[in-house]
């Protein structure tokens, strides 16, 4: 059995199905990219396994335990987080209380200050602006927080939903060599992205949404060089 | 004069007091909680019959009257507010909710009105119903007392939200309730704590105010209007602002009633209200994403 392992789940957004029959897997040690494009239904594959959406039929386990039905906070207390689609920090709260409430559950929380030193080694903006609230900062700086606010919980599993997105090319490339290094450390890593050559490159498998089906899956580097996903997401 | 000026600023710190509970719900469950009078009502009575059966003084009651209106608000949030509030929970103006706490409001004043009858009640506190003398103006000891305990029970609530990690989780969740979960902050009980939190406020200003008010079940209704006055006019969601909105209705009350009688006072009130409404809609401090 893998690490987390999602068979044929169907999710709805009320009547409206928006994953059909989905299923995948990821071990130990990895780095995923779910790729795909826009309304592909990556978001809702993440939002499911994080619990804030439970799917109709089909199961997720998660260290050999089903989680499908369990509620966001009882996930994250198990390990697995979710880094959200547009950062998502706390406006009005500073960069230190941010990554705070990262460490909020009981697993992460009496560490919160040794976690926050190496968050500040991986990003060392953030422990110059640790003071300044989230919603004054830049857009490559919210993605920082973002990143070390999930961080912060001491993951077994990391998901990140789009962290490239809105970012110039060159935070771009920090950011994935972030996400890379948190891999090395032992991380697990899911990786959503529809910039697929940032994401692939870094990747050791993945699966590729379309219309709400897995179209396609497998090496991230053979991926990058099929014809069929190059015509999809890169238009050549 | 000054003794009305005086009067009103400590009248207007607990309203200011009430309104800080109110401004605590919204802020969190972005809520506009109608039953907020008749928690006020709750904690008047609680205190009320306190002191009847010790025969102490209201500032004791609070030992009891604090965790009796914390579960109260604790359990009605739980048990009848969370279910209505889950259903709604993507709605962007949760209609029904407001529903719910109008229905909570009129069951807390009719279940009072069936225990305790409709007659006005007084405590007589002897101790603390004297005027005294502070430069040479002239205030009960009960308001003094009153405006001490809504202060430090407004820096309390600051320093707890500010400060401690059940505080800046009711932050977060007041900013943004899903990245909230993702934390792994279970938002119902935060919504049960705030609601709590609020509730108990409310019973706070009642002991404060019972020596130098009175108690009937409907009492509450004037504060509520009153509240809502002071949360729009301080921006809905500051605690400062509720503060702030407090001391002024409190100074308009009682100057006002110096110059004109204390029903034009309250339309006095009214017009402020509206004009607010017309040119600064976000009230004074602004509508804030903190308190
Ligand atoms: N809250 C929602 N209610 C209804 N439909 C939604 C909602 N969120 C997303 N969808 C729909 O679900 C599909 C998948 O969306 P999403 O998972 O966000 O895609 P992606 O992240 O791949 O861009 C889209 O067709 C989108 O319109
Ligand atoms: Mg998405």
């Amino acid at each position: 059995m893998s690490f987390l392992e999602i068979a044929n789940i169907d999710v709805a957004y009320g009547d409206i199905e928006v994953l059909f029959d989905v299923s995948l897997y990821i071990e130990k040690g990895e780095v995923l990219s779910v790729i795909g494009a826009n309304g592909a239904g990556k978001t809702t594959t993440l939002k499911t396994i994080s619990g804030l959406l439970h799917p109709k039929k089909g199961s997720i386990i998660f260290n050999d335990k089903r989680i499908d039905n369990l509620s966001p906070e009882i996930i994250v207390e198990r390990g697995i987080i979710h880094v959200p689609e547009g950062r998502r920090l706390f406006p009005f709260m500073s960069v230190e209380e941010n990554l705070e409430m990262g460490s909020y559950n009981s697993r992460a929380y009496d560490d919160r200050f040794e976690t926050m030193k190496k968050v500040f080694d991986l990003f060392p903006r953030l422990k110059e602006r640790r003071r300044q609230l989230a919603g004054t900062l830049s857009g490559g700086e919210r993605q920082m927080v973002a990143v070390g606010r999930g961080l912060m919980a001491k993951p077994e599993i990391l998901m990140f939903d789009e962290p490239s997105l809105g970012l110039a090319p060159i935070l771009v490339k920090d950011m994935m060599t972030a996400i890379k290094e948190i891999a090395d450390k032992g991380t697990t890593i899911i990786l959503v992205e529809q910039n697929i050559h940032a994401s692939l490159n870094i990747s050791n498998r993945a699966y590729v949404l379309e219309q709400g089906y897995v179209v396609n899956n497998g090496d991230a580097k053979q991926l990058l060089d099929d014809p069929s996903v190059q015509k999809a997401f890169l238009g050549i | 004069m000054g003794s009305a000026i005086l009067n009103g600023i400590l009248m207007g710190s607990i309203y200011g007091l009430t309104a800080v509970g109110l401004t605590l719900i919204f802020g969190v469950l972005k809520v506009i909680n109608f039953a907020q009078g008749a928690f006020l009502m709750s904690g008047l009575f609680a205190t009320y019959w306190f002191v009847k059966f010790t025969g102490t003084n209201p500032y004791l009651a609070l030992v009891v009257v604090v965790p009796f209106t914390y579960f109260m608000g604790y359990y009605i949030q739980k048990f009848l507010i969370k279910p209505v509030f889950e259903s709604e929970k993507d709605v962007r103006e949760p209609i029904g909710v407001i529903i719910v706490t109008t229905g909570i409001w009129y069951m807390l004043d009719n279940l009072a009105l069936m225990l305790f009858g409709a007659q006005y009640r007084t405590i007589n506190v002897p101790s603390v119903s004297k005027a005294i003398s502070i430069f040479g103006l002239y205030a009960p000891l009960s308001k003094i007392i009153g405006f001490f305990i809504s202060i430090t029970v407004s820096g309390l609530l600051f320093w707890f939200l500010k400060y401690s990690k059940m505080g800046k989780a009711i932050r977060a969740t007041s900013q943004d309730r899903e990245a909230a979960s993702l934390m792994g902050i279970n938002q119902y009980k935060i919504y049960n704590v705030t609601f709590g939190i609020g509730t108990a406020i409310c019973g706070i200003a009642g002991a404060v105010l019972l020596p130098f008010y009175y108690v009937y079940p409907t009492v509450g209704m004037h504060l509520d209007i009153m509240d809502f006055v002071i949360v729009v006019l301080g921006g809905l969601g500051s605690i400062p602002g509720a503060l702030v909105g407090g001391l002024i209705i409190g100074l308009i009350e009682s100057v006002g009633s110096q110059f004109i009688a204390y029903s034009w006072t309250i339309e006095v009130i009214y017009i402020i209200f509206l004009i607010i409404l017309f040119v600064k809609p976000s009230g004074l401090f602004g509508v804030k994403g903190e308190f």
